[in-house]
């Protein structure tokens, strides 16, 4: 997309005042932070801004698509890694809805040496609210032993009550590693803390930090070309779709966090030379860590797209000198008559199309230069969760105008979506069904709609062939029956 | 280079690709996961009478349960009123899963909102959050009626739904007689099936509470919590409505979960009015579809004078005929020929089969009425359910059970395990094999582990497509059911047929 595009500011300026008016009064006031438009560059050089309030409590009963802590660390964080068992611990309604509910890919023999598509949990009863679920959760710890002997290690997921009632999961965890020898990591990732998933990514890179990585080191010798992909969570594939490219420019990939990793994986990433980290939202704090503590520089880099993706590629192999550097420009060339093939193939079929992303931490300006590869434009985007930073990075990819919507509201979405009508909405399951009722195609952005991969090349041309599937499958024309006349 | 812009290949095929095959080899090599030898090893001794027998000593751990959490019953059942928006008070992250898991089974918008509770409000009590909360979404979402339930955070910390709601009125969150029926739905207790209870006893007690009863000859019906309510619902409205039998549906989904295309989204659609509900308090008699999901809500029924009755899931012949008999007996009205024609029709079916069913073996899953109503119907077509498991199910529902399976000579080897998960099944079909497995989406591990074909006939419903849309209940279901098992032996049996290897049976009639 070129930043020369404009959307109409002033039209989204009105928009955003008709939702607020919906409001009573102190729930106005906290949700117009939270809308705005990108506003023009400052002239200097700088980036579009777009300076909306972020990363704050959600309003009561406005209808949030967030959702908690424990979503952030279980779901996100730790549920890919594959041979340890996440206990999520507490009551047994959080294990069941994130139960195989994330795509996060892997290789393995579940129920055997892969737990990954499992649901383990201590199913809190009152006794154990009333009397402290430590007894239980030692039993719970025993019976895995017993019954999954080769998960390599153990989370412990907190839900909410077990922060409430007191219950000292550190206290069982150390207890339980010495016994078993084996990794035991306590998570305290309640659904209460913070006010949505981003804190339980946080937590999560916590744990990692203080129960993994600072404990002991049972790591392979490291060589001068090995990175970590830090913040790729495998969801249909991408991290592999991802991780040939860095092997073909000569890397070698020596961690995968987290989706399809192992525990060995995690505990020796310190041993890299560069972390890439794509989900700059759910693991920059790991990164910071590992360069603070162990020297690991960080890079983000966007595998969305061509145009970012030969971007990435190239400002990957800068970080190693003159040979990678000519082996990514091989892969770029390499890989560039696929993209154009891609383009030449959907690009007249979605060109000038607008598309409205609301998703998660990452994608809401990761993906918007694959739409850009794409002609398609886009009117307006947003996070669930996204804090300042997230935003500050946005304004360099949408152009002026663009309407910017932090943690919307259901009713907010709804109105957006029927006063802009955009050719394209990319969000979550939540958002799907209620947009397309209303004739706008759709595809969920988390899940990449059970597709995938969509990162890289390989992924690129099944995304491009997605959006076309979904803006132009011929259903949309139907919604009006013959006999309706169109309204005046 | 596998992909190409002439045929692209996504992650069904992508990965099978000479390329990736050996990426992930090189990445294999550095996981260091247990040795191949080592991990069939353990998969076999997973598959052991050993195994099995350490399983079932399990007392803490639940793996792979086929239960979910007390208020996501109380949100389906808030969806069948009127103009109903669920409020779930505690954790907001909670909502999300309830609506996203509702909309995955349905594939339908699901709405609901959160006080959206944090740290804050888990030491000082959650009621500025409930009365803001019910402010805005009376403003917002127009709804006619708030349904009031809460997650575990909020029953931990003790907070007070009558109190606090009395409070939000008084603050004007909503008008002095705006109906905010509501329901405490700790998911540390019972399972959804119990949230469903609590809910429907909450939104009656709201209205019933303190009025006298003016008898009538209508009859309440309570579905239940059930996946198949879609097609449910509408069969069994359509058969009372056949019987002239005048009815109240206390909770009624299934416009809401089935609303058209049309370019409007309807956040709400259809359900049980508000004034229905009111006036249900003078019906003759309330008839629940399952027991297990309203136990509360009939002793309360009852408590007014009325008649009360429950049945296990009306699928297939026996089911459906208990269902007819009992209307008709709590309403007067005579059973219809058109009715006893469809009787015909499927028993006419189910002897034009009876040699494909006839002895094959079972193992059911799923909620405990339904688990009932299933293993009932597979008798009926000569099949033996061994292996009936329920999560939510205790001691009440396996004593029902052992009094079907000696109702009937195919029910010898029946055996009922309650509170048991997909895990202990896992170890029941790897160690006693039977022919089929009916359950949900979640069973599709155990299909694909022991080699059991699956027939998803129970909630959730997530990786095929639009059967909640088509009855299970009454002759029509049974008949509906009844294919679903004939495809499932049928598709298997031509499945395994080679040319020229192994298809000898690849028969053009059966």
């Amino acid at each position: 997309m070129s930043l020369d595009d404009r959307n109409d500011a002033e039209f989204h300026q009105r928009l955003i005042g008709e939702v607020l008016a919906a409001y009573p009064e102190k729930a106005r006031k906290r949700r117009q932070k939270h809308l705005g438009t990108v506003t023009p560059a400052d002239g200097c050089g700088g980036t579009p801004g777009c300076a909306v309030k972020s990363n704050i409590k959600s309003v009561p009963g406005v209808m949030t698509v967030r959702g908690c802590a424990y979503a952030g660390s279980k779901g996100v964080v730790w549920g890919p890694i594959k041979d340890m068992v996440h206990i999520s611990h507490g009551p047994v309604g959080c294990g069941h809805y994130s139960w195989s509910q994330r795509r996060n890919y892997f290789t393995g023999t579940a129920g055997v040496d892969a737990f990954v598509t499992m649901q383990f949990t201590s199913d809190f009863q009152e006794k154990d609210i009333v009397f402290g679920g430590d007894k239980k959760l030692e039993r719970v710890i025993d019976e895995i032993g017993t019954l999954f002997p080769l998960a390599n290690g153990i989370s412990i997921q907190s839900e909410c009550p077990v922060g409430l009632i007191g219950d000292d999961i550190e206290a069982v965890s150390k207890k339980k590693a010495k016994e078993t020898g084996k990794t035991v990591v306590p998570v305290r990732c309640e659904g209460f803390r913070g006010v949505s998933q981003s804190l339980g990514h946080h937590i999560a890179n916590d744990a990692i930090r203080d129960w993994v990585l600072d404990k002991g080191d049972r790591a392979s010798d490291a060589g001068p070309l090995d990175v970590n992909i830090i913040g790729d969570y495998n969801i249909g594939g991408d991290a592999w779709a991802s991780r040939i490219l860095l092997e073909e420019i000569g890397l070698r990939v020596i961690g995968n966090w987290s989706g399809d990793a192992t525990l060995a994986e995690v505990e020796r990433a310190p041993k890299a030379r560069l972390n890439l980290i794509h989900c700059y939202r759910s693991m920059n704090y790991i990164c910071r860590h590992m360069e603070e503590k162990h020297g690991v520089p960080w890079m983000e880099y966007n595998f969305f797209g061509p145009s970012q993706i030969a971007a990435s590629l190239r400002a990957i192999a800068a970080k190693f000198g003159p040979e990678v550097e000519a082996s990514a420009e091989r892969v770029i060339l390499n890989y560039q008559p696929l993209a154009d093939a891609v383009i030449a193939r959907y690009r007249p079929r979605l060109e000038g199309k607008r598309v409205m992303p609301y998703v998660g931490g990452l994608r809401p300006r990761h993906v918007v230069d694959a739409y850009g590869d794409l002609g398609m434009l886009i009117a307006g985007t947003g996070y669930e969760f996204g804090h300042n930073d997230d935003y500050q990075r946005t304004g360099a990819h949408v152009p002026e105008g663009t309407l910017i919507y932090d943690d919307a509201t259901g009713y907010e979405l709804e109105k957006f979506i029927e006063r802009l009508r955009p050719d394209l909405v990319g969000s979550g399951i939540k958002e799907k069904y209620s947009t397309q009722k209303m004739g706008v195609p759709f595809r969920q952005m988390h899940s990449w709609d059970y597709s995938g991969p969509y990162h890289g090349y390989d992924g690129f041309a099944i995304f491009a062939r997605d959006m076309d599937m979904a803006v132009n499958n011929p259903v949309w024309g139907m919604f009006r029956a013959p006999w309706k006349k169109p309204a005046a | 280079m596998p992909q190409s812009a002439g045929k692209i290949l996504d992650h069904t095929s992508l990965f099978r690709e000479p390329e990736y095959r050996e990426m992930l080899a090189r990445k294999r090599a550095c996981e260091q996961m247990p040795a191949a030898v080592r991990v069939k090893e353990i998969a076999d001794w997973t598959k052991s009478l050993d195994y099995r027998e350490k399983n079932f000593a399990r007392e803490s751990l639940v793996v792979n349960p086929a239960k979910a959490c007390q208020p996501l019953g109380a949100v389906f059942a808030a969806a069948g009123f009127e103009r109903t928006m669920s409020f779930v008070h505690g954790s907001q992250g909670c909502v999300a899963y309830y609506r996203s898991h509702l909309s995955r089974h349905f594939k339908e918008p699901c709405s609901a909102v959160s006080s959206s509770m944090t740290e804050d409000a888990a030491v000082f009590g959650g009621m500025q959050n409930l009365v803001d909360g019910l402010a805005n979404t009376h403003a917002l979402y127009s709804p006619k009626m708030i349904a009031v339930s809460t997650t575990c955070m909020a029953e931990v910390i003790g907070d007070d739904l009558q109190s606090f709601i009395a409070t939000a009125r008084d603050k004007g969150s909503v008008p002095k007689d705006f109906d905010v029926p509501f329901a405490h739905t700790p998911a540390f207790v019972g399972s959804h099936t119990t949230g469903y209870d609590n809910m429907i006893k909450g939104i009656i007690e709201h209205f019933w509470k303190g009025r006298e009863r003016a008898p009538n000859g209508t009859i309440n019906i309570i579905p239940g919590f059930d996946g198949f309510a879609v097609g449910n619902n509408r069969e069994l409205k359509r058969m009372l409505d056949v019987m002239g039998v005048s009815h109240t549906i206390l909770s009624d989904v299934s416009d809401q979960f089935d609303t058209p295309s049309d370019g409007e989204f309807r956040m709400y659609d259809g359900g049980t009015t508000l004034e229905a509900a009111k006036a249900a308090v003078n019906a003759g008699a309330t008839l629940s579809m399952q027991e297990h999901c309203s136990l509360k809500t009939l002793e309360y029924a009852k408590g007014f004078g009325q008649e009360t009755a429950a049945l296990h899931y009306p699928l297939g012949v026996g089911g459906t005929d208990d269902l007819l008999v009992k209307l008709s007996e709590l309403s007067g009205r005579d059973i219809p020929a058109a009715l006893e024609v469809e009787r015909g029709r499927l028993i006419d079916a189910m002897a034009d089969s009876q040699s494909w069913l006839h002895g094959k073996t079972y193992a059911i899953y799923g909620d405990p009425d339904f688990v009932h109503g299933m293993a009932r119907f597979v008798m009926e077509t000569g099949g033996e359910p061994v292996h009936c498991l329920s999560t939510n199910g205790g001691k009440a529902w396996q004593e029902q059970m052992e009094t079907l399976f000696a109702s009937s000579p195919f029910g010898q080897h029946g055996k009922a395990w309650a509170g048991k998960d997909l895990w202990h099944m896992r170890s029941l079909l790897a160690t006693e094999p039977v022919d089929l497995l009916i359950g949900n989406s979640y069973g599709k591990y155990l299909e694909r582990d022991c080699g059991v074909p699956l027939v998803r006939l129970t909630f959730p419903i997530f990786d095929r497509h639009h059967h909640h849309r088509f009855p299970v209940w009454g002759y029509q279901g049974g008949l509906r059911v009844l294919v679903a098992l004939l495809d499932k032996i049928f598709d298997r049996l031509d499945a395994g047929s080679e040319a020229g290897v192994n298809d000898i049976s690849f028969d053009l009639t059966r």
